[in-house]
């Protein structure tokens, strides 16, 4: 453990009753002043981490450590995180300014000060002037400000975000997710922002952890994981993907769709059935001719930035084509694409060893994404 | 036109009874207010009402239904809010409702049964050694019944009012660093304020004028307007009085439930 870490989790497990665990055997390390996003499918057991590092819920086993120090133990109250919750949680009762002030409030602290600290606070969230509204005269967007104020005033080490966004409407969404990312960035705050969102992940976060079934599928940088998912779960999940069953003939050399493919993957035994991942993004229209598949065009729709083509080969695999050129359904066409843009799965493969392999890639080739 | 024809057609049945049964028996008893024993028109109920004997009865409701409202308070707010922890709540709450369903005079009677020298509380106090003791006519046998029974008119209030706290407003408060205390003091009780105010409503102003416990169970040794009311009009014929006191009940319930009432609140 490095200076940097600020949370970490060992084998940590959380099961009710005799259900199968919402968290299984989870191990994973925060480190300080990142902004990390747990992302994963409604009962993936993403709120449960963060409800187990607030403190609202504990661990069934393993341990979990704060600064160094275990703090399995530990109540709410006396944990130096703050949450901003799903529907704000706001106190109805208090107005804005009372609403920040209450974690001061109960550190005792003196009226001035109180004053000048939910003061900047609300600066900080653009709600300067709004001190002696009622919660009910705010509009959602303001109550989350409200919140993520409530949050940063009491100067936490760590603040936990519960989907904040999720109930705002998509444009102000889109600002939110600007916003917050620049606040982490002026407070130096750990974030960990929990979401089932996929772009709002890969916009706003250093560091994105994919968890599915209670299990953190695969851990890296937004780029890390669109580009290299570990497995069929974490590309579909991340993106639209055309995921392909092939077989990896040798190094560099991948079959799939009954043709062999140059690629930049490695590392694979002889003949090892995998997965092809192409993104639809990647994907080229191009003459019958020219192209490295030919498929037909199945349908299509248009979605403002590009049109999304789907289209089917000979042994019946789907194509998603995503392209600012318009296609004609039924017409047979060719789609071009660089030996960079297929990504080779290995079925079964941890993430530790998922990493080992990548990390082979790098002494050797250089690698284009 | 139809429509607004139906609607004063259902309207009927509504009026009838506001005006026979609520509005018509109070005008009544503002009305024989103003009459002394003998029949005639004159304000000297209104003059004995602020006598001594009067006021100190009315002191004497105020107190023992303060105490009945206080001590159920006490009883039903953590009862409910344990209520709203448990697993089958629907099916507590209603266990602890039932009771009110049961008339109140046999309730009384049982009390009767289990307070009286050869009662189920005595043979108790006589077996862990304190003797048999006057239990029933005193003023704890009167409260503890009074509680007993309006004690259900007060959890309900509260545990709906509990029921219906966003849990995550008890999480946010410790999460703030609230420890369970203040996160009651700050939060909870706050928030549930309007379920207590309505839960004492339906206590106080009932127990004001209690009559018929205060005979049965305190032995007319506590004598409040209710009993007084009941007393002018069934023993001394002096209707004339027993109105005067129902005028003064009718108003200061009129006040409390201005001075109780709920504001208006958001969200």
């Amino acid at each position: 453990m490095t200076d940097k870490t600020i949370i970490r989790f060992e084998h940590v497990t959380k099961q009710y009753d005799q259900d199968s665990p919402v968290l299984d055997n989870v191990s994973f390390e925060i480190e300080r002043g990142k902004f990390y996003t747990l992302l994963g499918p409604s009962g993936c057991g993403k709120t449960t981490i963060l409800r187990l590092i607030a403190g609202f819920t504990e661990a069934s086993k393993g341990d979990i450590f704060f600064n160094g120090d275990k703090i399995n133990n530990v109540p709410a109250n006396k944990r130096q995180v703050n949450t901003v919750f799903q529907d704000y949680a706001l106190f109805p009762h208090l107005n804005v300014f009372e609403n920040v002030a209450f974690g001061l409030r109960i550190k005792k602290m003196k009226n001035a000060e109180v004053k000048a600290k939910v003061q900047e606070a609300l600066s900080f969230v653009n709600l300067a002037g709004y001190e002696n509204r009622e919660i009910r005269e705010m509009s959602g967007g303001q109550r989350q400000r409200v919140a993520i104020a409530r949050a940063i005033v009491n100067e936490p080490e760590v603040i936990l975000l519960d989907e904040p966004l999720s109930a705002l409407d998509l444009k102000l969404r889109t600002e939110m997710q600007y916003e917050l990312r620049e606040l982490q960035r002026r407070l130096g705050i750990t974030f960990i922002f929990v979401t089932h969102d996929q772009e709002e992940a890969l916009a706003m976060s250093d560091e994105i952890f994919v968890l599915n079934q209670g299990k953190i599928q695969q851990s890296g940088t937004p780029i890390d994981i669109y580009d290299e998912p570990i497995n069929r779960f974490v590309a579909d999940f991340i993106g639209e993907s055309n995921i392909v069953d092939g077989k990896m003939i040798a190094d560099y050399e991948v079959e799939f769709g009954g043709k062999r493919f140059d690629c930049v993957d490695q590392g694979f035994n002889p003949n090892e059935p995998v997965e092809i991942v192409i993104r639809p993004e990647d994907l080229e229209i191009t003459s019958v001719e020219r192209g490295k598949l030919r498929v037909r065009v199945d349908s299509q729709l248009f979605r403002g930035v590009h049109y999304e083509i789907s289209s089917y080969d000979e042994d019946g695999n789907e194509w998603l084509v995503h392209s600012t050129k318009k296609a004609t359904v039924g017409e047979e066409i060719g789609l071009y694409f660089d030996p960079e843009a297929i990504h080779v799965m290995r079925l079964g493969e941890t993430e530790e060893e998922f990493d080992k392999r990548l990390e082979s890639y790098h002494d050797g080739v250089s690698y284009a994404k | 036109m139809q429509n607004k024809f139906t609607r004063n057609v259902f309207f009927i049945p509504y009026a009838l009874w506001i005006a026979l049964f609520v509005i018509a028996p109070l005008l009544l008893i503002l009305y024989y207010s103003f009459f002394d024993i003998e029949g005639n028109f004159s304000l000297i109920n209104y003059r004995k009402f602020f006598t001594p004997v009067y006021l100190k009865m009315t002191l004497s409701s105020f107190w023992y239904a303060f105490l009945i409202t206080l001590i159920s308070l006490l009883v039903a707010y953590p009862t409910a809010y344990l209520l709203t922890k448990t697993k089958h709540k629907q099916l507590w709450l209603l266990l602890i409702i039932v009771p009110s369903w049961i008339n109140l005079l046999l309730k009384a009677y049982a009390f009767i049964g289990i307070f009286g020298t050869y009662g189920v509380a005595n043979s108790f106090l006589e077996v862990i050694g304190i003797g048999t003791q006057q239990i029933l006519f005193t003023d704890f046998s009167f409260i503890f019944v009074s509680v007993y029974i309006f004690i259900p008119f007060m959890i309900l209030p509260i545990f709906n009012a509990l029921d219906e706290l966003n849990p995550a407003l008890v999480y946010a408060a410790k999460d703030l660093g609230a420890s369970g205390w203040v996160t009651f003091h700050r939060v909870i009780f706050p928030l549930t304020i309007d379920g207590v105010k309505s839960g004492c409503q339906v206590v106080f102003i009932p127990a004001l004028s209690l009559f018929m416990l205060t005979r049965l169970i305190a032995g007319n040794r506590v004598i409040t307007l209710g009993t007084a009311i009941e007393q002018h009009f069934l023993v001394t014929q002096d209707w004339g009085m027993g109105s005067t006191i129902a005028v003064f009940l009718v108003i200061i319930m009129f006040l409390i439930m201005l001075v109780t009432g709920k504001r208006k609140r958001g969200v």
